[in-house]
């Protein structure tokens, strides 16, 4: 068996779809736009439920591809055209063919600064997520702009999810958990700190979730019904928060070192072209629509195009790897049947 | 606090205003609370700017405070509004000036309205036609005065006689903007700098010297909130907001405070007195409180203008203090002397707020 | 001082700069089924007490969480121990032992 599959995308999704691929016998071309693999799960410190690391994961992932695959780095996919029943995959200048497309690029991270009334980008200790993440991985614990311990942190849930303002209406899925678990490490990593998370629902959906959420309870973590309305900076950089206390029906403020934006997954701007290209179009929320949401939820409406992952919406590892899996048997399928 | 992500989002929210030939609307209570303002508008356009400026005696009010009271109804308010666009339209002039925030807010609605209802638009016709026989046009260019004094500020700043800097110290004098709730907040695409870090005036006093102060509370409500005052049951309500204001800024120590709309001028003017009164407290100052200006009163200052010929002795706070720091020449034994040297008589001393005389 | 006929109206927002959260650190250390509630209503909704009075046992937890010690204590009075709560919580709050340390607080302070 000589046939190709081009993969687009080097996350989890990517590179699980790729170690299924490769063992059914194909040749596999994956695509990562950027210089390493592994997606934003690669740029994680530690992972929900269970707080393994993970590089734990992304090296599994990576060691069993590892020169079994073509991995194409820095390779974004500028062009995809139909040839004689094929593709040709352009990147870099370098057109390859392929006999099925995977797409597995992803999500981009809500771009927090859109929702302007939370400071981020402008006062110093509002920072992400994802930035609370490199904190863990770089000194094992959060950090001020001044180097300073905070004392006081506020996790702000929903950030770019359940937002009509910033066009993000749909919930994102994973923040409320990874908002759970980097409260708890935060206790873990200061003790004395003061963390309160402001939440409108708790969506522990997975395996694990809610005993991670009692978890937090138990170690001290305040939960206040709210969603956060605005910011402003204190002298020395402090940052007041106001938010609605539901529960009490009062609005309520209080002073912070720092607050942390749970921000969600939005589809990758650069995601559209290929889809255009492919002539598929994005669902409501602007992610990649799949033939069928519960029966075919790895094929596309293009033949021969398949797909994996966060590209089609807010998505956990596990999801991923199922999808993967899945999409994998798809291709394999569609290509012995051809 | 990142500078440039400031100025990012400043940079998103820029927005057409015209350079020349403005037709100009006053406010409808700016000329009994801060009767010089407007005229120094006038002055800094024509005389240092060399602009030309068009009123219309036959300008009415937008009814934007009956309509934000609820007295007015829509129908009259989109009817009154056609009529002063026709007005414009007699004259020739097709850049809209308003110095009101409210009527500013109103105008903006009101477009917008049209654009999402075009039947609104044609049932405005109909009653200015059957009213008073009109027909009006949509003016070509909305800019609010503030708008426009931002557009020439470098201009201004180039002419200019004083800087907002401290002459004892050097230092640039530090300033608190207040925009008007009206301004951009319904619409944020139509305030300079958008609604929650507007730069319309805050790129005055950068432009001028100064520095703007990010306080808190930066976003409130000035306390007038049109019902909440008029009403005097709900007055505690109004001055509570501005006391929130005071409370937000004092530890900021501000040399005075900038603002673009009507309302938030005398409540932030006014309140300062009423809380001295109730409860003996001063905000800064000394005792004297802190200085309420106009954008077109800041403008006045920076050109040389006599704080005296722009009325400034109708404030409740004294400017003097803040005249010292810039280092305006004035003349005391003038401040309450008429445009022809008659009296004026003084104002009865307040108890707690410190006067200067 | 003059008399304006009205005066700024007193905030009403929750400050949590200034909350004493004294009594929720105690009784949380006492008892850390305290912090397990999830506000789910369902101690309120089986409350005898709830039924022919406003003793809400939920709302008494928020208000010692918001550092609001003197109307949680008042609140707490209206409880009978009879226990409904505590067999009806699904978080295994002890809710009489709740109860019980609030008491304990008004007596001590």
């Amino acid at each position: 068996m000589n046939k190709i599959v081009a993969v687009i995308g080097g996350g989890v999704a990517g590179l699980e779809t790729s170690i299924q691929l490769e063992k059914l016998g194909y040749k596999v071309n994956l695509y990562e736009k950027d210089s390493e693999l592994g997606g934003h799960a690669g740029k994680w410190d530690r992972l929900f439920p269970n707080r393994r690391h993970a590089t734990e994961v992304i090296d599994s992932l990576t060691s069993r591809i590892k020169d079994k695959v073509q991995i194409n780095l820095v390779a974004t996919v500028n062009q995809i055209k139909r040839e004689n029943g094929s593709f040709l995959v352009e990147a870099n200048g370098k057109s390859q063919k392929a006999d099925a497309i995977v797409l597995t690029t992803g999500f981009e991270l809500f771009p927090a600064s859109k929702k302007e009334e939370y400071g981020y980008g402008i006062f110093d200790n509002v920072i992400t997520s994802a930035e609370l993440e490199k904190m863990f991985a770089d000194h094992g614990k959060p950090q001020s702009t001044t180097g300073k311990t905070p004392e006081k942190i506020a996790i702000i849930h929903c950030v770019g999810s359940r937002d009509e303002k910033v066009n993000r209406p749909y919930c994102s899925k994973v923040c409320c958990v990874t908002a759970v678990k980097q409260a708890i490490e935060i206790k873990e990593a200061i003790p004395t700190a003061e963390v309160y998370c402001f939440y409108m629902d708790l969506r522990m959906f997975g395996p694990g979730y809610e005993d991670l959420y009692k978890e937090a309870q138990v170690k001290g973590v305040n939960f206040i019904r709210g969603r956060l309305s605005e910011t402003s900076e204190m002298e020395g950089s402090r940052v007041l928060i106001k938010a609605e206390d539901t529960l009490s029906s009062k609005p309520l403020k209080m002073t912070v070192d720092m607050v942390v934006l749970m921000v969600g997954m939005s589809p990758l701007p650069s995601t559209e072209k290929i889809l255009k290209d492919l002539e598929l179009s994005p669902n409501n929320d602007g992610f990649v629509q799949v033939k069928d949401y519960h029966l075919e939820p790895t094929h596309t409406k293009a033949e021969g195009v398949f797909v994996a992952g966060a590209c089609t919406g807010p998505n956990n590892i596990t999801d991923s790897v199922n999808a993967a899996h899945s999409a994998a048997l798809e291709v394999h399928k569609y290509l012995t049947s051809k | 606090m990142k500078f440039e992500g400031k100025r990012k989002i400043w940079s998103d929210y820029q927005k057409e205003i015209a350079d020349d030939k403005f037709y100009y609307v006053r406010s409808c209570i700016r000329q009994n609370i801060w009767p010089g303002s407007e005229n120094t508008y006038l002055r800094v356009m024509r005389d240092v700017l060399g602009k030309d400026v068009y009123e219309s005696e036959h300008h009415t009010t937008c009814t934007g405070i009956g309509y934000h009271t609820e007295v007015v109804p829509l129908d009259t308010l989109q009817t009154v509004v056609a009529r002063n666009f026709s007005l414009m339209k007699d004259s020739g002039y097709e850049n809209y000036n308003p110095s009101c925030v409210t009527s500013f807010g109103i105008y903006t609605e009101i477009f917008d309205t049209w654009h999402h209802f075009p039947e609104e638009k044609e049932k405005a016709r109909k009653f200015l036609k059957e009213a008073t026989g009109r027909e009006f046009e949509i003016p070509k260019n909305l800019a609010h005065t503030s708008d426009v004094i931002y557009k020439f500020r470098n201009e201004i700043a180039a002419k200019a006689k004083y800087k907002f800097i401290n002459k004892h110290t050097g230092k640039p004098l530090k300033v608190v903007d207040h925009i008007g709730c009206h301004y951009a907040k319904m619409f944020p695409a139509k305030g300079i700098g958008g609604a929650e870090y507007p730069y319309v005036l805050a790129g005055l006093v950068e432009a001028w010297g100064g520095e703007v102060i990010d306080y808190p509370e930066r976003r409130h409500c000035c306390g007038f909130g049109f019902r909440q005052y008029l009403v005097k049951a709900n007055r505690g309500y109004s001055i509570a907001a501005s006391k929130k204001k005071f409370e937000s800024m004092e530890p900021f120590k501000p040399d005075f405070i900038i603002t673009n709309c009507p309302g938030c001028n005398y409540f932030l003017d006014r309140w300062q007195y009423a809380l001295a009164e109730m409860d003996g407290k001063t905000y800064g100052g000394e005792g004297y409180g802190i200085p309420v200006l106009t954008y077109e009163e800041a403008a006045g200052l920076v050109c040389g203008i006599d704080p005296w010929e722009m009325g400034m002795q109708m404030h409740q706070v004294s400017v003097e203090p803040l005249l010292d720091k810039i280092g305006v020449e004035y003349d005391k034994s003038k401040k309450f002397k008429g445009k022809n040297g008659e009296d004026l008589g003084k104002p009865e001393l307040p108890n707690n707020l410190k006067f200067c005389e | 001082m003059v008399n304006f006929g009205y005066t700024p109206l007193p905030t009403h927002i929750h400050d949590m700069d200034k909350a004493s959260l004294t009594l929720a650190d105690s009784i949380s250390f006492e008892d850390a089924s305290f912090n397990l509630c999830i506000a789910c209503g369902s101690c309120t909704a089986t409350c005898t007490a709830g039924s022919f009075t406003n003793f809400s046992f939920r709302q008494m937890c928020h208000q010692i969480k918001r550092g609001e010690s003197k109307q949680a204590i008042a609140e707490s009075e209206k409880c009978m121990l009879c226990g409904k709560c505590t067999l009806a919580c699904p978080r295994n709050v002890n809710t009489r032992n709740i109860i019980r340390l609030v008491r304990k607080a008004n007596q001590t302070i």
